[in-house]
This record gives C-alpha cells, structure tokens and sequence, in this order.
C-alpha cells in the first residue's frame, strides 16, 4: 500500500536546531525531569547523582525555603513548616482531604482551595508545589545549558478539572511554559509502548504515593488511544504507610502523640513497608519524645490483612474502566505497572489474579512516567525526528455538567470523551422578565450536585427580560488537550453578548495568581526585569520562527497583500525583539499574531483537505 | 476578510464515508486517525496562539463527529437528522404499550436485585438486555435502509430507554462489586 507523504504542518524551521524541552513527574512522594538527549529519553540527576526529588518543602524560621532532601531532613523535627504529599492538597477544600486530624500542618479555615499557616506566611499548595517545579527547572537548565522551550507536567489521569488548573498555575508560578499536562498513565505507555513497538490492548496500573489511576488503551499503528481512564485521587502508597501507623499505634498502644513523634512514626512506618517488598518482616523500633519506646515485628502477611481493603479499592475503577472501555480482561494484552507503591507484593499479586496474567515491570516504575512526559515533550516542542510518527489520544476523566433546577445535574461532556471535545446545550430562563442566570458547573458521575465537585460558579447578566422559557441560552463546554474546562454562555435569541463572571471553587483566581507570582518575582535572586525581558524574547522568537515555517510551506495560500502585511509585522518583531522594550515586543507580537490567524486558519483546513486527499489516492490504487 | 470555523460537512463527508447506518467500522477508525494526526494539537504545540486555537477547535470537530458516526444508536439519529425527519424525542414521548410493561417489568426486577445485592441475578439481565439490543439495532438498520424514518424513529427512542437501563444495570454492578 504506498500513500502519499503530507508533510508535517509545523515542522521545526531549522533542522539542526534543537528545542529544550522536558518531562515533569510532579509526584506525591518523589519528582522527577527528564529529557531526550541524543533521541533517548533520560532522567536528569541533581548534583550528587541522584534522580529523585523528595516532593518535600520546608519554610523554615529564618526564611530560607528547603526543597527536597534537605527538607526531608527536618520533616520530623520541624513537621508543622514542612510539607510533605502536598499534591493531595492540590484544588481540594479543608473538609476533602482525609487523615486531617493526624496531620501536623496549622490549615487556615476558609473556603476554597486549602491553605497552610508556616513560619513564611500562609502558603497555597499550589505555591508549594511551584517551590518544587522550581527546583526542577533550574536542575534542568543548569544540566542542559540554556532557557526551556517548554514542559511537559504529568498529572494523575483522574485528577478533576480543579487538580489540573492547581497543578498548571504552579508550574507557570514556577517560570515553566507549559506544553501540555500529560496523564501520567498514558505517559507511562509512551515509554512502554515507544519501548517494546506494543500493539494492542493494555493496562495501564499506576499506584503512586497518593494517587490511583488505571487507563485502558489501546496501541495501534503510532497512535496511543485512552479507551477509558478511571481512579482515586486519594489513594496511594501513603495510605498504606497510614495504615501501619495505626497498627503500630495499636499495638505499641501509645497515647495521642505530638506531631513530632507522629511524623516519625509515619516515617516508620514507610521504611517497614519498603522492607516489606523484599523480605518476609520488618522490624519496627522508635524511642518517642515521651520516653516511651516502640518495638516491634511486621509481617509480610500482617501487612497484607491490614491493607486489604486498600488493595480491593483499586480493583472498583479497574472493572469501571474495561466495563466503560466495553472489553474484558481477557481482551487485555498486558499490564503495565507504574508507581512506586506497585513494589508491594501484595499488589502484584492482586493484579496477576485479576488480569490473569502477570504484570510488566521491565521499566522502573518510579522514571517511567518522567520518560514518557519526556518523549512527548520533545514532539511538542518541534523536535520531530523522522520515525516519531505517533499520536496520542486521551480522554477526559469525569463528566462536566450544570447544576439544573432541583439541584439535579445535567451532564453535557460524559466521562471518557477523547479531549479535546466541545459541547454545547440550550437552556431557559424560568421566570417572566429574568435577565440573569447563574451556573454551576459540576464535575463527577453523581446525579446529585451535591455528590458532585463543584468547579465554578458564572453569572450571565444581560438577558434581555421576556416571558420563561423564551430565550435560548446556549452554554458552551470545551475541554482542551490538557483536559481543562472552559465554559462560555450566549443568550442566542437576541444574539446579545453578556457578560460572564468565573469563580473557581477550589482554585485560585488570576489576581491570586498575579499576586503570588509578583511575590516570587519580588523574592527571587535574579532581577525580575531581567528575566521577564527574557521570557518575552524567548517567545517572541518562538512565533517568528513558526510563522517563518508556516510562510515557507504554505505561503501561496495568501494573497500579496496578506503576504506583505505579515512580513511587515515580522520585520517589526525581529527588529524589537532584539532590544529590552518588553511592552514593543508585546505589542509587535499581538500585531503578528493577528496578522497570521487568518493564514492559520486556511493552513489547517488545508491539512485536512489533505489528509483526506491522501486516503483517496491510497484508495484507487486499492482498486 | 475572516475564515470562519466552517468545517462545512457532514460527518459522514468529513470522514469520507457513505451516508449509511451500516459501514466499515475499520474504515471510520482509520480515517480518524488520519485526521487527528492532522489537526490534534499536540502537532501544534509549539506554534501560535492562534493555531492552537484552531487545531483544538477541528480536533474537537473530528472528535464530535467521530462518536456521533461510532456509535450506532447517535449515528441513526444523525441519519435521521440529516434525512429531515424529527425524532422529536423531548417531546414524543408515545410508546407502545407491550414495550412499556416490557420496560417497567424489567425495571422492577433489576430494582429488586439492586435491593438483595443479587449480582448474579444483575449480570445475567445485563446480558440479557444486551442481547435484545442487538436484535433491535439490525432492525433499525434495516428500517433506514428501507427509508422507513417513522420506523426508524420508534426504535431511536426505545433503544434510548433500554441503552439508559443498560447504564444503569451496570452502574448498579459496579456499586457492588466495589
């Protein structure tokens, strides 16, 4: 069968130039950059050779910030400034997150998003987590010599709407561009399937430190196609670490412990389930700030009886998932095992029982994510080497919808729609002369709003008043490649534009954002100017190098006189873009991207002329 | 002078396939492909604004009309859609009565097996029902082909009640197993 060969629309300009981009694995427990060096996806070590960053920050009194080992090194001695999982705080509410009560952190009550009292300050986690995207960046740009095109942040496939936004909020608090947030179960079958050239049904099992995800996909010909994700963004390896802890707790039977031993036992406890993986017991010692001391022996099968009803939790989503992707297990090829809470052997087991074949553990489940929001990186960075042929295709975890009369749910996107996906429906008013309306949007499978997350709350003013039922207010959902929501709303009859107000529940709004990120500018090291003058050149070359791409591909579909407006506002932009007036570069740069939105627009209904010419030709030489 | 986001085809044009409710599913899947490796935005990434906007704009176009096509019982309505004939199904709402006892019989029993958490008998009305629906989508198949859109319509709407049991016989399993 011999097609005809269509040309990548937005092929790098030059060939030998190379874009740096890398992978993010935000974990709970540990995080992770990586690159592709060399047309190989690797982890990016800190000074001392290791790859892992305990995802760990401290605040400590005198106002330095510890990242990573160094805060893990005061976690039990300093636990109230030191934060530890702070990814299951990310876009939740105070009353969401399970095991307050033994957590040691001084929370700020309030609505939304969690907040956490520490010696610098209230601090949001999504500021926390920026602290360790931060650390990230500067690794990889010390190590790969030069400014980041872009990152890759992979997020748990079952994170909602609110986790998302959280997770990229920080990464831009962070100074990273964000190329897309990648699943990072599907990140992981990047690297599998990239791997081994899978064909297929697979599985994708991912136990992280605080998360469970499992995706269905199917791997076909380059493409990698999410049939159906499903999950807990609460339940992880910490939850086991919890549930020692309370064995411990009962049979050392201590009284209530101060925050410092607590965490010391937690750590314990860690350290008993890792020993756990290779050996049959663990021993458990600790002396308390009380004087009292704790030893004692955990067995392997101890361990499993006391985490049972944790290891049944992840079997729920996983029938969910084949039973939403309509296949059964005996239509899955393999099971990929991603997270490093899948050491345990327990889980091994229940997964081999439940999918009846045993799972693959070739790549080491703690970089395997990392490697494959790598892999991707590069190719959204315009690195496409000839061979890097595949696309990916993933889905939307949980239906969105409005709340409707009655405190019912109407779902406008169902779960497991491949992103990204728009969706509009018609609504009414209910009252004779009504000119506003509020909508809450919702997110989950629940048909209650109140067994559903509420995302944002709109208010659409400007109706004009007629009789209920009248006037056509047509709301429109759409949901981008990152799998995050947007949500506008037209009255349609009138064709008035109104006017909306977003109010993110459990996320941050821009003046937080702005305010947070004028904070870290004001309080980092380098000159704030400095480096806002070079983000802006650094993208600013960006666009002109796209648009010189586009120009030499497809510049017949301008006219002369399109063609010359555009090579004006270039000319402008290469001329500012040398210089250190950022507001010209800006306006140079608004200039020319409005003068190549028409010419992007035909480009892409070209592709698809030609995607379909394509298949025509390979037709007729089938006949 | 603007380009407006106008695919301006149908579904079955954009994916090059005849306007049936039988077809090569192989082929809509194939061409899927194709199309998404064109406009995802994943192969824009690295451009402008503006052409992101655009590739998530057709990748959400190519997707709508890639669900609509794939599954049969929104490809028959669509067909019907494009046809002219109005399924009417917020307000027609007119059943025959046999299908109706039929529906609220099998709704009781399923209700009841909910109540004892009998999963067993749960499975095997999933299965069941499953298998009456394929017999009722060869009908539909053979109603369109027949041109008979009033036929055709009565089945949208049965199949619409029994695919919504379906959901919720397996929504119940899922409850408990889990």
């Amino acid at each position: 069968m011999a097609l005809l060969q269509i040309s990548e629309p937005g092929q790098s300009a030059a060939p030998h130039e190379h874009r740096l981009a890398v992978g993010i694995d935000l974990g709970t427990t540990n995080s992770l950059v990586a690159t592709v060096r060399s047309g190989m996806a690797v982890v990016l070590n800190d000074a001392l050779g290791r790859p892992l960053l305990p995802s760990i920050v401290r605040y400590a009194a005198d106002g330095k910030v510890e990242v990573g080992y160094e805060a893990q090194a005061h976690q039990a001695s300093d636990p109230k400034n030191t934060i530890v999982s702070v990814k299951r705080f990310m876009g939740r509410g105070l009353k969401d997150i399970e095991h307050i009560e033994s957590m040691p952190y001084d929370f700020v009550e309030g609505e939304g998003m969690v907040k956490l009292r520490t010696a610098q300050g209230v601090k949001s986690p999504v500021e926390v987590s920026a602290e360790i995207l931060r650390v990230l960046r500067e690794r990889a740009e010390l190590s790969l010599g030069g400014q980041l095109t872009g990152a890759v942040i992979t997020v748990p496939a079952y994170f909602d709407d609110a986790q998302r936004q959280a997770t990229k909020d920080a990464a831009r608090l962070a100074g990273l561009n964000v190329l897309r947030l990648l699943n990072e179960p599907t990140a992981a079958a990047i690297a599998y399937g990239l791997d081994n050239g899978s064909e297929g049904i697979y599985a994708v099992y991912d136990l992280g430190g605080g998360t469970f995800d499992i995706s269905i996909l199917k791997l076909s010909k380059g493409v990698f196609q999410v049939l159906a994700t499903g999950g807990d963004s609460a339940l992880g390896g910490d939850d086991f670490d919890h549930r020692v802890f309370c064995w411990i707790i009962e049979q050392a039977k201590l009284s209530p412990l101060s925050h410092e031993d607590a965490r010391l036992l937690l750590m314990r406890a860690r350290e008993a389930k890792e020993f756990l993986t290779l050996n049959g017991e663990a021993p458990i010692s600790a002396r308390l700030s009380t004087g009292e001391f704790v030893d004692l022996r955990l067995t392997s099968q101890t361990f499993t009886e006391i985490t049972r009803t944790l290891v049944q939790k992840t079997l729920g989503p996983t029938k969910k998932a084949l039973r939403d992707a309509g296949l059964s297990v005996d239509d899955v090829k393999g099971v990929v095992m991603v997270g490093g809470a899948t050491r345990m052997p327990q889980i091994q087991k229940a997964v081999e029982d439940f999918f009846g074949c045993e799972p693959l553990n070739n790549l080491d489940p703690d970089k395997v994510v990392a490697l494959g929001a790598a892999t991707q990186a590069n190719l959204l960075a315009g690195n496409r080497a000839a061979g890097d042929d595949w696309l990916l295709l993933d889905v939307i975890p949980l239906s969105l919808g409005l709340e409707t009369m009655g405190g019912l749910v109407e779902k406008i996107i169902p779960r497991n729609s491949t992103i990204p996906v728009a969706r509009a429906q018609d609504f009414t008013t209910f009252k004779d002369g009504q000119t506003a309306m509020a909508l809450h949007v919702v997110q989950g499978e629940r048909e209650l709003v109140s067994d559903c997350r509420s995302l944002a709350r709109f208010e659409l003013r400007g109706i004009p008043p007629m009789v209920a039922g009248a006037a056509r207010i047509r709301v429109t959902f759409q949901v981008d490649a990152d799998g995050l929501l947007s949500v506008t709303a037209r009255e349609q009859t009138t064709g008035v534009e109104s006017h909306i107000e977003v109010k993110p529940s459990y996320g941050l709004s821009d003046d937080e954002i702005a305010a947070m990120l004028k904070d870290s500018i004001n309080h980092a090291a380098d000159d704030a100017f400095r480096r806002a003058l070079r983000e802006a050149q650094v993208e600013a070359q960006r666009l002109v190098e796209a648009v010189q791409s586009a120009l030499r591909e497809d510049a017949h579909l301008l006219t002369d006189a399109e063609r010359a407006h555009i090579d004006n506002c270039l000319t402008r932009l290469q001329s500012v873009l040398v210089g250190d007036d950022r507001r010209a570069i800006d306006a140079a740069m608004d200039a020319l991207s409005k003068a190549t939105e028409d010419f992007a627009a035909r480009r892409m209904n070209q592709g698809v002329q030609r995607a379909l010419a394509g298949k025509k030709i390979e037709e007729m030489e089938q006949l | 002078m603007t380009v407006p986001f106008d695919p301006g085809q149908d579904h079955f044009a954009l994916f090059g396939l005849p306007r049936s409710q039988a077809f090569d599913i192989a082929r809509l899947e194939a061409r899927y492909r194709e199309l998404q490796g064109e406009v995802h935005p994943d192969r824009y990434a690295h451009l402008s604004d503006a052409e992101k906007r655009r590739a998530m704009q057709w990748a959400s176009r190519v997707n709508e009309a890639y669900q609509t096509l794939k599954d049969p019982l929104r490809r028959a309505r669509y067909l019907l859609e494009l046809a002219g004939h109005d399924v009417r199904l917020e307000t027609n709402t007119a059943m025959p009565v046999e299908f109706l006892m039929e529906q609220m019989e099998l709704r009781e029993a399923v209700a009841e097996a909910k109540e004892s958490g009998d999963i067993d008998a749960l499975d095997a009305r999933h299965r069941q029902l499953k298998r009456t629906i394929r017999d009722e989508y060869t009908a539909l198949q053979a109603a369109l082909e027949a041109g008979e859109h009033q036929r055709a319509g009565e089945l949208v709407r049965q199949l619409m009640f029994q695919e919504k049991l379906l959901q919720e016989i397996g929504d119940a399993l899922e409850v408990l197993e889990t």
